[in-house]
């Protein structure tokens, strides 16, 4: 597979790895799927840096004691204070958040990578749970939205 | 002189630190991801490395969106282990090598690779997983690390040849250093998985075991792959397996495999391990 932006390398017969600014909008085409894009990232900066804050035990005390108010002291939107405040972790995605940063929040609530991932699934952490025992989710009809495989 | 002897990669999943450090690593789930380490930690006590270049890619921990270095070369004497929001990993502090790390800091920047270098880094479970899977729970690691840490969370992160190329101008950066040292070169996390959104929980077998083969029987064709195909085929954290290819680069040519193990699931994660040893 190579990317449509490959056609501007100069030697096609070199192993240089076909990446271009232009596939970055193949990102887009993966079902189920935020990749952390430049414009996501400026759209969750101040999230993902509330988040960051969660690594100090003395942040992590104050935020559990009025999540409201240590959210209100970052320069968040409303809908990102209130995926934060949900637990919601894909719609903390839409709003630019990415999951390393996101993991703070969970790791603070003593949650796991795997109640966190399951939640975004819309699977019970027991359905969840049991699809990763029999093999994960196969990827089978999850490659690519407009191909439909 | 100092030699590049051998290389490993394996994957480095949070969890697998959480059920060291609570002790539950001989429970049914757990035990037979460890089992898959026992003829590697043999093989790593026989062979005693002195150092160990660490390929991992840091969790926002010691980088938040302020400062994203692509490729970020740690040069202090220790790396404490990071509070990743639960506190930090029991583990032993990690004790650097600043001599060996300024020259391949110095050696790769005249060979064109703009590193950035870091005197100041926590190591979160990126780093420290793959030394408590290789070391168990020893007072102190046996091993002194130079820690490389590559960009995979903000895109774009470096393609894979540029990984590739990467690990050549280590081994040249190894090979020109004067003291006789042995030193391996790890290449962390993947395999295929995928942590967030309605795909989470993916993983490709297929894709995987194709993958380790062609470390050894097609390095040009992972050099090639972009990374839209790691995203469709390994999931979205499966990127992270671009960080083998500094590894692979770094092994010269025709690397021999001595060792390999996969195992479906680790958490979210298919968990991969292989053993190379260096070209001589």
């Amino acid at each position: 597979m190579t990317g449509s932006g490959s056609g501007a390398r100069a030697d096609p017969g070199s192993t240089a790895n076909p990446g271009s600014v232009a596939d970055i909008a193949e990102f887009e085409d993966i079902p189920g799927t935020t990749v952390f894009t430049a414009q996501r990232s400026r759209k969750g900066y101040w999230l993902n840096q509330f988040c960051m804050s969660l690594m100090k035990p003395e942040n992590r005390s104050r935020f559990k004691v009025d999540e409201r108010a240590y959210l209100d002291e970052w320069l968040m939107t409303e809908a990102q204070k209130q995926a934060v405040l949900a637990r919601d972790y894909n719609a903390a995605i839409a709003e630019g958040g990415n999951i390393y940063f996101l993991a703070k929040i969970f790791a603070s609530d003593g949650k796991s990578f795997q109640d966190a991932a399951g939640s975004m699934t819309g699977m019970s952490p027991e359905d969840y749970a049991a699809m990763m025992v029999a093999g994960g989710r196969s990827p089978e009809g999850w490659r690519s939205i407009k191909e439909g495989r | 002189m100092a030699r590049v002897t051998a290389g490993v990669t394996t994957s480095h999943v949070p969890a697998i630190g959480a059920a060291w450090d609570r002790g539950r690593s001989g429970d049914d789930y757990w035990r037979p991801v460890f089992a898959g380490y026992d003829w590697s930690k043999r093989w790593i006590a026989e062979q005693a490395p002195d150092v160990v270049v660490l390929v991992y890619n840091d969790h926002a921990s010691a980088f938040s969106l302020e400062l994203i270095p692509t490729f970020a070369i740690g040069c202090s004497e220790r790396f404490e282990p990071a509070d990743e929001g639960f506190g930090a990993r029991p583990v032993p502090v990690v004790e650097g090598h600043p001599d060996l790390a300024w020259h391949i800091a110095q050696s790769t920047i005249l060979d064109e690779f703009d590193m950035t270098i870091v005197n100041k880094m926590d190591v979160d479970h990126g780093l420290t997983v793959p030394m408590s899977l290789m070391f168990g729970q020893p007072e102190a690691w046996p091993v002194r690390v130079v820690p490389l840490s590559v960009n995979v969370i903000q895109y774009p992160p470096p393609t894979g040849n540029r990984c590739f190329l990467l690990g050549e101008a280590i081994r040249r950066a190894v090979e020109s250093y004067p003291e006789d040292l042995e030193v391996q070169i790890w290449g962390t996390g993947g395999m295929s998985h995928q942590l967030q959104g309605p795909r989470a929980g993916l993983i490709n077998r297929d894709f995987d075991h194709a993958f380790l083969d062609k470390l050894t029987a097609d390095p040009e064709a992972l050099r090639r792959m972009p990374h839209i195909e790691y995203l469709r085929e390994a999931g979205s954290e499966g990127i992270e397996l671009v960080m083998w290819l500094v590894m692979l680069g770094a092994l010269g040519k025709h690397p021999k495999e001595l060792y390999r193990f996969y195992h479906v699931p680790a958490s979210n994660t298919a968990l991969g391990h292989i053993v190379l040893e260096a070209a001589r």
